[in-house]
């Protein structure tokens, strides 16, 4: 007997707005997050006070019964239409009648010296600190990398006092433009961004650039940059540096779902190459909140065989589709990035493998095998992304458990004989 | 403070605000090495979100805790840098 008609994995906006949609219909629905609350990285709560537009959504769920199974993340599918998830105080089995995978995305980090320093962080990851009470007040602060992320990075330090020295954007100027342009179609959107504009007064937006090196003694004390022909060292107390954004496609391939071009493949119905298997959101490719919202809430009515209603939202579907297309046009890591690390910097910081050494491989497995390249903790998801933009190897299958896990959870779960 | 939380890092006692994650507790009681890398480096967190790994810490004993994703209890016995 399945434990639910619908089960959700990840509580961010993808994921809240599929179990909201799919619960409205009447099935019964259960969502699991990794995290302690519902919201996911955008709508990660500071001081357990969610945004307005994501309590809306969580209050929604909550009214529709749905359960929330927190602090959960999902490491095997132990029998078909199973999955195991393991907790702080132990694991447990859940079942379903559909799935919708909401696994939301990663920051792409790429190695450059100096990169795995204490304080050099991601964009998200510094915000994330913050917002879980790290002060920030007073500390010099750069922001690195790529994308509308750290605009909203750079937004919420300045809000809370820090002293953001500038903002390295590694796109050029005439593809921001390109894409400014192009925000004209999304009238929320430019609300948005303009709104950011004028709240980061004050910071230089520098296009073009991007950090070179991170130095310091025991953590980060500064950070060299580099835009055209000039090169200069910033002081810092904080980098906070992320290339964009990758989605999460562990357990979609540990399912034997398709995926195309690093996202899970989906049909006009969300669903993805199994037959009872949905996924909507930065999963699915990345295409920011309000797609990740009505990809969430048509996967929702169609995971609960509500078909016709998730029709009617196809048409809001495609005008967000169009956006993420020029996103990832205007914010596509540039050739030149690939020059940042040195053949002694460490691309893999679970098992401490330089550029070097994975150069001198011919491919994925013979790195994993030769070096142990991806086979640390985070299995892959830091340097996967690095490998395939500096040396285009993609990475290969999934295996269970999807994350480090205990042994008793590992034995409790075993598939029957 | 509103109803803050206490626990120890390294020994030390620290009191933060309910809400607070672990990683944040371990930087406000002024470590900034988190764990030491296989080869020896010092290590502090990166994505914030629970996949990257570098954030590990024991609590209560147990090892290999990614502090950002365990919010502090009263109590917690947290070892950095072990």
């Amino acid at each position: 007997m399945p434990d639910c008609d619908v089960l959700v994995i990840g509580a961010g906006p993808a994921g809240l707005a599929a179990a909201t949609r799919a619960a409205e219909t009447g099935a019964s629905v259960a969502m699991v997050d990794d995290n302690p609350h519902p919201g996911g990285q955008i709508w990660r709560a500071a001081a357990g006070k969610a945004p307005q537009d994501a309590a809306r959504w969580i209050h929604s769920a909550e009214q529709h019964q749905v359960e929330w199974i927190a602090g959960a993340r999902v490491f095997a599918a132990p029998a078909p239409n199973r999955i195991a998830v393991e907790k702080f105080d132990g694991e447990l089995e859940l079942g379903y009648r559909s799935l919708i995978l909401a696994t939301g995305a990663r920051e792409r980090f790429l190695p450059f010296p100096g990169w795995t320093l204490p304080n050099v962080m991601g964009a998200g990851g510094l915000q994330a600190l913050a917002k879980s009470g790290l002060p920030v007040e007073g500390k010099k602060i750069v922001i690195a990398g790529s994308g509308p992320l750290l605009l909203a990075v750079a937004k919420y330090m300045k809000e809370h006092a820090a002293d953001v020295r500038l903002i390295a954007e590694q796109a050029t100027q005439s593809a921001l433009l390109a894409f400014g342009l192009r925000l004209a179609a999304h009238p929320g959107k430019l609300i948005q961004a303009v709104g950011l504009r004028a709240a980061l007064l004050g910071i230089p937006y520098l296009t073009s650039c991007w950090p070179v090196a991170a130095e310091g003694k025991d953590k980060l004390e500064a950070v060299t940059l580099s835009r055209g022909e000039r090169t200069w060292t910033e002081r810092c107390d904080y980098l906070a540096c992320g290339f964009g954004l990758v989605p999460n496609t562990e357990i979609a391939a540990l399912l034997g779902c398709r995926l195309s071009d690093g996202s899970v493949a989906v049909d006009e119905q969300q669903q993805t190459s199994i037959t009872n298997v949905y996924s909507a959101g930065e999963a699915t490719g990345i295409g920011g909140l309000e797609l990740a919202l009505v990809e969430g809430e048509i996967a929702g009515f169609a995971a609960a065989g509500a078909s016709a209603r998730a029709r009617t939202l196809f048409a809001a579907r495609d005008r967000y589709r169009k956006f993420a297309e020029a996103l990832e046009h205007a914010f596509a890591p540039r050739e030149e990035l690939k020059a940042l690390p040195r053949e002694e910097t460490l691309v893999c910081r679970c098992e401490d493998v330089t550029l070097g050494r994975v150069r001198s491989c011919t491919g994925w497995r013979e790195a994993k095998l030769h070096t142990r390249c991806g086979m640390g903790p985070c299995q892959g998801r830091v340097c996967g992304a690095a490998v395939e933009f500096l040396l285009g190897w993609k990475s290969e299958s999934v295996r269970p458990p999807v994350f480090p896990t205990r042994i008793e959870s590992l034995t409790r779960t075993e598939p029957p004989a | 403070m509103i109803n803050p939380i206490d626990l120890s890092v390294n020994g030390v006692p620290i009191a933060v605000p309910a809400g607070t994650m672990v990683s944040t507790a371990v930087a406000l009681a002024g470590v900034t090495r988190f764990r030491r890398s296989v080869t020896g480096e010092a290590r502090a967190p990166l994505c914030g979100m629970g996949i990257c790994f570098e954030c590990r810490v024991s609590i209560n004993g147990r090892e290999h805790c990614r502090s950002c994703q365990v919010p502090c209890e009263n109590g917690m016995e947290v070892a950095a840098d072990a």
